[in-house]
């Protein structure tokens, strides 16, 4: 066979026949390198396909010789985690809450641990600082002004289980009624008497007729005394610390229409460990109450 | 005599400019030696100088590519994983879908829980390709300027998502989100919930009859604690039923909050046990 292709005679390398002006357009090869290369790609893309998931069969893909699966992979990666940080876990999980503060490398652990999922699931709410949004009434978190309990066993019940959301049965509770059927008068009394409670500018008359009503519809949660009642989360109304605002406005709309705040219940969400961790952290940002037996230990000390 | 290699009278031989290999060879005009000449790169040269056949075998290789990676996804078992709790969502819910899409919020919110680590720390389970299942089109997103909102029913109060849509800033003062106050005034009367239905039935939620029928009212009974929502919780078990903005009637805040409270509630992770091939 006679072989046909032209030849460039000054480089030796073929043309594509192409021809202008008598220019003719040379078909240089491809660089080696490049070619090789490209070859390696393909031979790896075909390993490649061997060892991950790759071809579509009848009912299922070819799972691969290394048997990677994303899921599995994210599993390991929780477990080796979870496994690394195993012991303080553990511990956390079944110490006793009262005494959490004085297992110094324990007690790091979870407020470390509970200011992550401070900053991921309760800022939104309470504030990155937690500080709380006086405008809307989330409570601060920073003092210690506490409408449900201080200590940590309280603050655990409290995260764990929420407050008046309808998902866990065992969430706090209470109700607040309206007091919109009073007279003008009577709720403009009642609003300067709850004001005279904390030293507030307010009406001696008005609030010397408040003190009757306040006893017969309010004295029951939030005492006598207004100084409230944690076991049914009513706010003391004789310190400065006002959750919904202390401007005569602000309080008489809370009497006329109540607003009660809801948290979720985060039991399912974080679970036991995490759930301490964050009540840790939240304790320790200030306003954390000791403990009814560590008290009676430290007295008996 | 021509100059031109495609005219018929054209004669290598007089054109110094070229020899042909056999004859460039013998006369050693040729300074190197020349690969073999083969029968592939012949072959292969009929595509490289005809632009109509290049174009054709290209759309092949294409399809060919574009079929094994599509295709085998409708009927290979372990890309479709039926997940327990899935269900199409209530009118009411899916009304506050149309809100979310028409606001854009996918924008900025992705719906897709990657699986990863770090994702299921802050956002809880990776998102299953089920959870996506009644979604036309789907609200995974691309980009997150907020958070995911995969799993964000039941992450907050209904009172902070009205306070956070009418001015996101006065709960979370580091936020970038728009205000949204306006969903408030925004009324619905749910007399064309029936036909946003139907229509979601038509691109393949199973939507019954009876569902249609009653699209309306379950619409209206769904933000009414004290109606008669039985047959809402029947047909779509798990629908919240409270006056999800505080004030009454229907609004567009109402839909919107209903569908952010559903979105991840749903499947129930306390029981799901992930098939690792999937």
């Amino acid at each position: 066979m006679t072989d046909n292709r032209k030849i460039d005679p000054t480089t030796g390398t073929e043309t594509t026949g192409h021809s202008w002006d008598g220019i003719e357009e040379l078909n240089t090869p491809l660089p080696r390198w490049w070619l090789w290369t490209f070859y390696a790609t393909v031979v790896w893309g075909v390993i490649y396909t061997i060892l991950y998931p790759a071809w579509p069969m009848v009912s299922g893909a070819t799972t691969g010789l290394l048997g990677y699966s994303t899921r599995g992979e994210v599993a390991a990666e929780i477990a080796r985690v979870e496994l690394s940080n195993a012991d303080l876990t553990e511990s956390l999980v079944t110490v006793d809450l009262g005494v959490l503060a004085e297992n110094e490398e324990l007690h790091r652990f979870a407020v470390q641990a509970g200011r992550s999922v401070f900053a991921a699931h309760c800022s939104q709410c309470h504030g990155a600082g937690a500080g709380g949004v006086k405008a809307s009434g989330y409570p601060n978190l920073l003092d210690d002004d506490w409408l449900w309990g201080g200590t940590m066993a309280e603050i655990t019940y409290t995260v764990r289980h929420g407050i008046r959301n309808e998902e866990d049965p065992e969430a706090r509770f209470s109700e607040m009624p309206p007091f919109d059927w009073m007279a003008p008068e009577e709720l403009d009394a009642t609003v300067h008497y709850v004001r005279s409670l904390s030293d507030l500018t307010h009406d001696a008359t008005a609030a010397g007729q408040g003190a009757k009503l306040y006893a017969d519809n309010c004295s029951s949660c939030h005492g006598a005394a207004g100084l409230g009642d944690r076991e049914i989360g009513a706010p003391n109304l004789a310190d400065a610390i006002w959750l919904r605002g202390d401007s005569y406005a602000d309080i008489l709309a809370q009497l006329k229409a109540p607003r009660m705040g809801v948290m979720p219940s985060w039991q399912a969400r974080l679970g036991e460990a995490e759930v301490r961790a964050v009540s840790a952290y939240v304790h320790g940002l200030g306003g954390g109450e000791a403990d009814v037996g560590e008290a009676a230990a430290t007295t008996a000390d | 005599m021509s100059k031109n290699p495609q005219s018929p009278d054209y004669d290598p031989t007089d054109d110094p400019k070229v020899v042909t290999a056999g004859e460039g060879m013998q006369q050693g005009k040729i300074p190197n030696e020349l690969p073999p000449e083969t029968q592939t790169i012949t072959f292969h040269q009929r595509f490289e100088r005809n632009a109509t056949l290049l174009l054709m075998a290209s759309l092949a290789v294409v399809s060919i590519g574009g079929i094994v990676e599509i295709a085998p996804l409708f009927w290979l078992e372990n890309t479709i994983e039926e997940v327990e709790g899935m269900r199409p969502y209530s009118p009411l819910e899916l009304a506050g879908r149309e809100v979310y899409v028409r606001e854009g919020c996918y924008v900025c919110h992705s719906q897709m829980i990657r699986p990863m680590r770090d994702e299921t720390e802050r956002y809880g389970h990776y998102s299953l390709a089920a959870e996506s299942m009644y979604d036309h089109p789907f609200q995974w997103g691309s980009k997150r300027t907020g958070p995911d909102l995969a799993r964000v029913g039941g992450r907050y109060s209904d009172e902070w998502h009205v306070d956070h849509l009418i001015d996101p800033q006065s709960v979370v003062p580091e936020s970038v989100m728009p205000k949204y106050a306006f969903l408030m005034d925004a009324r619905l009367d749910g007399d064309e919930v029936a036909d946003l239905v139907e229509t979601h039935r038509m691109v393949g939620v199973p939507y019954s009859d009876e569902m249609i029928a009653s699209a309306s009212a379950d619409f209206r009974v769904q933000v009414d604690p004290f109606g008669d929502y039985d047959g809402l919780i029947e047909r779509y078990p798990g629908a919240q039923v409270r006056d999800f903005d505080g004030q009454p009637g229907v609004s567009e805040m109402d839909a919107l909050i209903a569908y952010l409270q559903m979105l991840g509630t749903l499947v129930d992770f306390s029981t799901f046990v992930p098939d690792a091939s999937r």
